[in-house]
């Protein structure tokens, strides 16, 4: 059981690339920390520092009270999973589980016992015969994590462990992750770039881009409160509706909200739209032409585009083309494809945005 | 699809069968010279079908050896020839798996050109650089010994080249596994690495058998006595003798006795081979 505290950590590449930035954040013991940013932001960089599988060329990595910079990965006391298992392909998945501890020099009976109670927990016990090739995804992903349990480490790292499975069995491991993380209560660390993953998954969620940390907190809040418009676009499927304010049509509706001043952009999520035709005081209402209807049967997606032609905002991942606009309404009814709607939002749904989008302001 | 029509299999296999009659008409002609008397190898109208004298000739060849010629029993040649071809074989897996290690898997100054140049002696095989690598065998008094007939035989560019591309199609996540794992550049080689490379080394082994089983040019030059002689060289000289007649119907019973060892190397080897084409592991 242990602490992980990250300060001021940076990582350079012999080119003079910086893959991360200076980032600082504590996991405390026995939670779960997911990292979670698009491709390239130096989130499995980070991951792999902590393991000690990369060099850290700038702060100090702290695991359970004990500066990690400078010792090997099996002196760590922490166990990794990797994205595709990397099983040993020609041990026995008793082996697979057993390898690391018989380096460790534990008494065989000992390995015995620790590698049958984790086939116990991940349901593995007629298979500790078989080779990882004689296995199903879903199973070698289990042995990876049997791996891990039986060295009870301080700490689980996790490098996008589901994403080799196939979309409903990572639905239930990552359920499955989660029970064994609280039942264990280790430490964990979890890398994904999927973030209802990290939504669901996390109670610290840090959200990373270039090389940066862009927020930190409980997914909740982090859903509630982006405080950049990159957490707006990148929490949430589909992504936050972030427009320019420029443009006459909401800032004069905007006139009496004192945010405005500040702000350059505002985002509303498509599920705190309203389609009504009253006026919401505070709040903005966008005339829409509909484009596009997805019916999903719980819920309804309705893509439309502003009928004001804007310039669009600064591009994140995930961001939708300018000027078009994402409403989520519930149930199967809605308008049909061309018609003219008017979607509005409250004014405490509103999310604005200094105009390089870097702060939150109201 | 490929149309099947009688006609254009029979046309197939008549192909086939003619191609495994030119390569095998030879190995035959010597099974059955090997089988008669001298007398009638040497008359000039050799038989297609055997002859009665085959037990005889083998035992000669491999027991008593050409009394005129080669002077040395077969088996002695068959000795050394496999214990060179073998150390030859063994030694360069042991090297080339070794220098592939180092180049792939540790990161220290001058890597790269360590590559090349190991790289580079490709291009010097054992005919190039024969007279340095005799005088330095000669200096360290290795003539005449198995050390001499197989040391400078075994480094090897192509292995390490092979081991390279084999390690390097290996999984990173693996020997990262394996160090948080608590196993060190020693346990992984012996652990994962080794176990992995099994097809690989038989594939080698193969080849390399074989290129020291055919070696003529070094053993040549380095073997002085008849006991240390190899078998390719031992036909070699049953078949040029001066004022005697050569005994051809040992030295085609030699021949077919050179041949088994080869042989046997690739039909035993193949099975592992083919195991582990089929049996992908990832």
């Amino acid at each position: 059981m242990a602490n992980v505290t990250l300060r001021n950590v940076r990582k350079t590449y012999a080119g003079g690339f910086e893959a991360i930035k200076g980032i600082d954040f504590d996991v405390g013991d026995g939670q779960f920390c997911v990292l979670v940013g698009p491709s390239g932001c130096g989130k499995s960089t980070l991951l792999r520092m902590v393991a000690g599988l990369e060099t850290i060329t700038g702060g100090e990595i702290d695991i359970g009270g004990r500066v990690v910079n400078q010792i090997e990965p099996a002196d760590r006391d922490i166990a990794m999973v990797f994205q595709n298992y990397a099983l040993y392909p020609h041990m026995t998945v008793y082996n697979n589980m057993a390898y690391g501890l018989r380096n460790r020099r534990m008494a065989e009976a000992e390995i015995k016992t620790r590698v049958e109670e984790a086939a116990r927990i991940l349901e593995l016990g007629t298979m500790l015969d078989r080779k990882p090739r004689q296995l199903s995804g879903g199973q070698r992903q289990r042995v990876a994590m049997g791996r891990a349990i039986v060295r009870q480490p301080k700490v689980f790292l996790f490098d996008e462990p589901l994403s080799n499975l196939d979309a409903k069995l990572r639905i239930a491991m990552r359920v499955e992750i989660r029970k064994l993380q609280r039942r264990l209560s280790t430490t964990s660390i979890y890398v994904t770039h999927d973030q209802l993953e990290a939504m669901t998954l996390a109670d610290i969620l840090v959200v990373m881009n270039g090389g940066q940390v862009e927020q930190i907190g409980n997914p909740l809040e982090i859903y509630q409160k982006p405080a950049t418009t990159f957490v707006a676009s990148f929490i949430g499927a589909p992504p936050m509706n972030l427009m320019p304010l420029r443009s006459d049509e909401i800032k004069s509706q905007l006139a009496g909200d004192a945010r405005a001043n500040e702000a350059g952009i505002l985002g509303i999520r498509p599920e705190d739209f309203v389609i009504t035709s009253e006026t919401v005081s505070g709040g903005v209402a966008l005339g829409l032409t509909v484009e596009a209807i997805e019916r999903v049967g719980a819920e309804t997606f309705v893509y439309g585009t502003r009928q004001h032609e804007v310039q669009g905002v600064a591009a994140t991942p995930g961001e939708l083309p300018p000027g078009e606009i994402i409403v989520r309404i519930p149930g199967a009814v809605g308008p049909a494809i061309g018609e003219r709607i008017r979607a509005v939002a409250a004014s405490d749904k509103l999310h604005l945005f200094t105009a390089d989008g870097r702060k939150r302001v109201g | 699809m490929v149309e099947h029509r009688p006609l254009s299999d029979i046309i197939a296999y008549a192909i086939l069968t003619l191609g495994i009659f030119i390569v095998a008409f030879p190995v035959y002609l010597a099974l059955i010279a090997s089988t008669h008397d001298a007398a009638t190898v040497v008359g000039g109208r050799m038989p297609l079908s055997p002859g009665d004298q085959m037990l005889e000739n083998y035992y000669r060849a491999v027991f008593v050896g050409g009394a005129r010629t080669s002077r040395e029993p077969v088996a002695q040649m068959l000795i050394n020839s496999f214990i060179s071809a073998f150390g030859i074989a063994l030694g360069k897996i042991f090297i080339s798996m070794l220098s592939a290690y180092a180049v792939v898997y540790f990161r220290f100054p001058f890597r790269k050109t360590a590559f090349w140049i190991i790289f580079v002696t490709l291009m010097l095989p054992v005919e190039v650089r024969i007279y340095p690598t005799y005088k330095v065998v000669a200096d360290l008094k290795m003539l005449d010994t198995y050390a001499g007939l197989i040391l400078p035989l075994i480094a090897s560019a192509t292995g390490t080249l092979l081991f390279r591309q084999f390690f390097m199609t290996i999984p990173e996540e693996l020997l990262e596994a394996s160090r948080i794992d608590g196993a060190g550049p020693f346990r992984f080689f012996w652990d994962t690495l080794l176990p992995l490379s099994v097809t690989t080394i038989a594939a080698l082994f193969v080849i390399q058998f074989i290129y020291g089983w055919n070696q003529y040019l070094w053993p040549l030059l380095i073997t002085t006595q008849d006991s240390m002689q190899t078998i390719v060289i031992g036909i070699k000289k049953m078949l040029y003798t001066t004022d005697e007649l050569a005994e051809w119907q040992l030295a085609m019973a030699t021949a077919i006795l050179a041949m088994l060892p080869p042989v046997a190397v690739v039909v035993f080897m193949q099975r592992l081979f083919v195991r582990g084409l089929v049996e992908t592991e990832k």
